[in-house]
């Protein structure tokens, strides 16, 4: 197991950037999700870490040993890095039977046969698949496909497993078991797991920490608690959860509080610290309470039912598009009140 | 998502690409940029006097005249059967579609010796078919074959697979929704042929027409055992014959004929890529159901046409060719009486040639097959992986030295190894020469369906076994070989039975000791000894029916556009 430490990692395709100036650092044991739209760069962040794409810029490091340095031009090979790697599409060896996929990594290694039949047999077991040992890929379904790529990455014991979008090829259900499946390998082993994904719920659910990249850059890495309730720009506060992002009007900081004009109506705000300069408020669902004397008047124009309730997506009479959620159904062009209670602020540049 | 680019990976992957890069472009494009360097230079200085010399020759003018009308007319006798049969092939409902396939094939995969042989057995007055159903043409008429008309006539058969195969899969391609299309708009019969069917395949008939064109000008079996005998020289026997006639001495006066020829290829290969281009642009689509247009009434008399149409192409001349191997001498009729065995008994085991023929045949065929396997497997799968400019320069013009006439290639050898470099040592006369230009010759037949299946591999399968510390050499062994084997399989099987009935190429780079079975063959007919010539030639087409059956058996097997003849 080990930490991993980039430090202004870059990377170029003919010309284009796809990741600049990412640095941070993943530590040990901890399950940290990329998060970003499709060409954000964070497929290839994973494949700098694994070796299948060498930075342009920066070094990075996992744990004890450096892997790339852009510097020196060194960059160790995917097969000398001890990385466990899950990919979207399985990438199982059609050829092999299952047992022989998971046991591969360990005839690389040249363990005894009785070594390897005994974490062969191991992996199979706790990912459930030792009645399915003798078949081939072929004969399986797309989850127990993707347990045995989770258990030929696990055998060879590898310092960190990164994970490309596995669950992105998986129906719904499916792939809420499946979060199941790595949420609890990940505690068992305690593995440092880089987790690849577009879908935000899923982030949500299994991550210690999000990264949310954008063109290339890591937007902001966090809890996803932090992420959702104290975004730190434009791009994380609408990306994450349903935010809608307003212009503050006038600022007024007195006593403890910090109170904001939003779209003409007073209220208080919260930010990082209350010096702190800001010119936008987030505002989600939470945020917003539907009334009938509601001082930020708005019109409904799209009504989503989203079980249990509604989601409402509002604009107001200067033009701003608002989303909220209500437990009755509303119909669509019906005049509505909203009031805003203490909506996240931060400072956009 | 960027796995098409990789720039990752090991160094010693690099290292081996290029190691393998520099061997591959040495052994295929080396031969012809020698030819290229010879016919710019005089005695070691640069010069065009002996080019303008030998293209003011008339024998030159007359061969180049003769080629371009052999070759132009054939490909259009190959543009009417084949596209006739292409078109009936894949848009209408006709039965029995992957016999007529199957069989519409081995016109390519007979050597065209062996078809020229076969259908001058069935015409003029010796013939041993004729003459046994009576109706011969009197002694001393002529024989009909040996003239350009019939030279036409072959090249037009032996090619028609040519426009065939590529006309049907650009017809292939036609997405089922167009014609349906048009069918609801209330298009009917002819009219969604002429007006959406035939627009959108013309490219790949215009690409098809100029390979043929290609394969027609460097043809040699066929306008050697007809055009010989009438006098009448192409390009390609006119080298032969002067280089048989004086030998070495007139080296550089055919190299300029070797290139005349490969540069009317040239233009042919070029007409037929910006045509390929042009056909990837607008049809990007591919249906997953083919095209059945109903023929209704008409069906079974369009079959029975296509049928008899094949049977007079295929199964009449090799009747001629049975016929004749089977009589005790040349223009005796076959009868119960008359019936003997003699010329196979002393073809396949008396004469000492053709044994030493079919040891060397073989033994080329085999080692070709397994050098290029070696060589290809990892070479097409760093080539995918690893897109450099070097490589896809290479990629567009390894299919030159099989593209071009079998003719320039042998003398670019020829130039090349007739005294190495930096010795006195030479290769020419010696079975290397041979194994050398049937490597640069079927670099292509090999590579290009090993690449096929490369190109349908996963990238993350490589990945995966690099992820768990698979070295390179583990990588190959392990993913690469086993999952593109059978294509690998495919491509050597196609190269053995390529190489195994090759003429061109041998005609005129054997000495004695090192003839193949063509060499045989030709050298056979051309003493007279039809009836032994026969009796190997049928040998031969046998070899080659059970090879493409054994490929057809095992087809379900491979990827997709892996064998040439499956769907």
């Amino acid at each position: 197991m080990a930490d991993i430490d980039l430090s202004c990692v870059g990377k170029t395709f003919a010309g284009t950037p796809a990741l600049q100036d990412i640095t941070t650092r993943f530590d040990d044991g901890e399950f940290v999700a990329l998060l970003g739209p499709s060409g954000c760069g964070k497929t290839t962040l994973l494949r700098i870490l694994a070796g299948f794409e060498v930075p342009s810029h920066g070094r990075l490091r996992i744990g004890t040993r450096e892997m790339a340095n852009a510097q020196t031009g060194a960059n160790l090979p995917p097969e000398a890095r001890n990385i466990g790697f899950v990919f979207q599409s399985y990438a199982l060896w059609p050829h092999m039977p299952v047992r022989r996929n998971v046991s591969y990594p360990l005839e690389i290694r040249k363990l005894s046969k009785a070594e390897i039949a005994k974490q062969t047999n191991a992996a199979l077991a706790s990912t459930g698949l030792v009645d399915y040992a003798d078949r081939m890929p072929s004969d399986l379904s797309g989850g127990q496909r993707q347990r045995v790529a989770l258990a030929r990455c696990l055998v060879s014991d590898p310092c960190a497993v990164l994970l490309d979008e596995p669950l992105a090829n998986l129906d719904v259900a499916l792939r809420a078991t499946m979060q199941g499946v790595f949420t609890d390998f990940h505690k068992r082993t305690g593995a440092t797991m880089v987790y690849v994904t577009h879908d935000q719920a899923e982030a949500m659910a299994m991550a210690d920490r999000i990264a949310v990249m954008d063109q290339g850059r890591i937007q902001q890495f966090d809890t996803p608690q932090n992420l959702y309730e104290r975004p730190k720009n434009r791009f994380v506060a609408e990306f994450v959860g349903h935010g809608a992002v307003v212009p503050v009007q006038e600022l007024k900081s007195g006593g403890n509080a910090q109170q904001a004009r939003i779209l003409g109506a007073e209220v208080t705000v919260q930010s990082a610290n209350q010096e702190a300069q800001v010119s936008h408020v987030c505002l989600r669902p939470e945020n917003l309470t539907i009334t009938e004397t509601g001082d930020l008047r708005s019109k409904v124009t799209r009504i989503t039912y989203v079980g249990g309730k509604y989601l409402l997506e509002a604009v107001t009479d200067c033009g701003a598009r608002l989303f909220a959620e209500t437990r009755a159904r509303i119909e669509v062009g019906t005049q509505l009140g909203l009031t805003i209670t203490t909506p996240w602020a931060f400072l956009e540049d | 998502m960027f796995a098409a680019q990789n720039n990752g990976g090991s160094r010693s992957e690099a290292r081996l690409l290029s190691a393998i890069l520099v061997v591959a472009i040495c052994l295929t494009l080396a031969p012809v940029l020698r030819l290229f360097v010879e016919g710019v230079t005089y005695q070691g200085n640069p010069s065009l006097s002996l080019m303008r010399e030998v293209l003011a020759q008339p024998s030159t003018l007359s061969a180049l005249k003769h080629s371009l009308v052999t070759a132009g007319f054939g490909t259009l006798v190959s543009l009417v059967l084949g596209s006739a049969f292409a078109f009936l092939v894949a848009l209408t409902d006709l039965r029995a579609k992957a016999a007529l396939v199957f069989c519409l094939m081995i016109p390519m995969m007979i050597p065209p010796q062996i078809t020229a042989l076969s259908w001058v057995q069935i015409m003029g007055p010796s013939s041993a078919l004729l003459k046994t159903l009576g109706i011969a043409p009197p002694l001393g008429a002529p024989q009909p074959l040996y003239s350009p008309e019939g030279i036409i006539f072959l090249l037009g058969i032996q090619h028609m697979s040519i426009i065939f195969l590529t006309l049907r899969a650009g017809l292939r391609s036609v997405p089922q929704d167009v014609v349906e299309a048009a069918r609801i708009s209330g298009a009917k019969g002819l009219r969604i042929w002429w007006q959406v069917v035939l627009p959108l395949t013309l490219p790949s008939l215009g690409a098809g027409t100029a390979i043929t064109f290609v394969t027609a000008l460097g043809n040699f079996g066929i306008p050697a055992m007809l055009g010989i005998p009438a006098g009448y020289a192409t390009l390609p026997t006119l080298v032969y014959q002067k280089l048989a006639g004086m030998g070495t001495t007139v080296l550089a006066e055919v190299s300029v004929l070797a290139m005349l020829i490969g540069a009317v290829a040239v233009a042919g290969i070029l007409l037929q890529r910006l045509l390929q281009t042009r056909q990837k642009l607008h049809l990007v689509a591919s249906t997953s159901r083919p095209l059945a247009l109903p023929l209704g009434k008409a069906r079974l008399t369009v079959e029975i046409l296509l049928w008899a149409l094949i049977s007079a192409i295929l199964v009449l001349p090799m009747f001629g060719l049975l016929a004749t191997s089977l009589i005790p001498a040349y223009g005796v009729p076959l009868g119960l009486d008359t019936i003997s065995l003699a010329s196979w008994q002393e073809v396949l085991f008396r004469q000492p040639a053709t044994s030493r023929a079919f040891t060397n045949s073989f033994g080329l065929a085999v080692g070709v097959s397994l050098f290029l396997l070696v060589i290809c497997l990892p070479l097409a799968w760093l080539m995918e992986r690893r897109k450099t400019r070097l490589t896809r320069l290479f990629d567009s013009l390894l299919d030159l030295p099989y593209a071009l006439p079998g003719v320039v290639l042998s003398i670019a050898m020829i130039l090349l190894l007739i005294r190495l470099p930096f010795t006195d040592a030479t290769l020419y006369g010696t079975i290397w020469i041979i194994f050398l230009a049937y490597i640069a010759r079927f670099f292509a037949v090999m590579f290009r369906p090993v690449q096929a299946s490369l190109k349908q591999f996963d990238p993350a399968m490589d990945e995966a076994a690099q992820s768990v510390g698979a070295s390179l050499y583990q990588r190959l062994r392990d993913v690469i070989f086993p999952l593109s084997a059978p294509a690998a399989a495919a491509g050597a099987i196609l190269v053995f039975l390529t190489a195994f009935n090759e003429l061109t190429v041998s005609a005129l780079l054997w000495s004695s000791g090192t003839e193949t079975l063509g060499v045989v063959i030709f050298n056979l007919d051309d003493s007279g000894e039809t009836g032994m010539a026969s009796a190997l030639a049928m040998t031969i087409v046998l070899v080659v029916i059970v090879f493409m059956a054994l490929i057809q058996l095992l087809s379900s097997r491979f990827p997709k556009g892996v064998v040439p003849w499956q769907t």
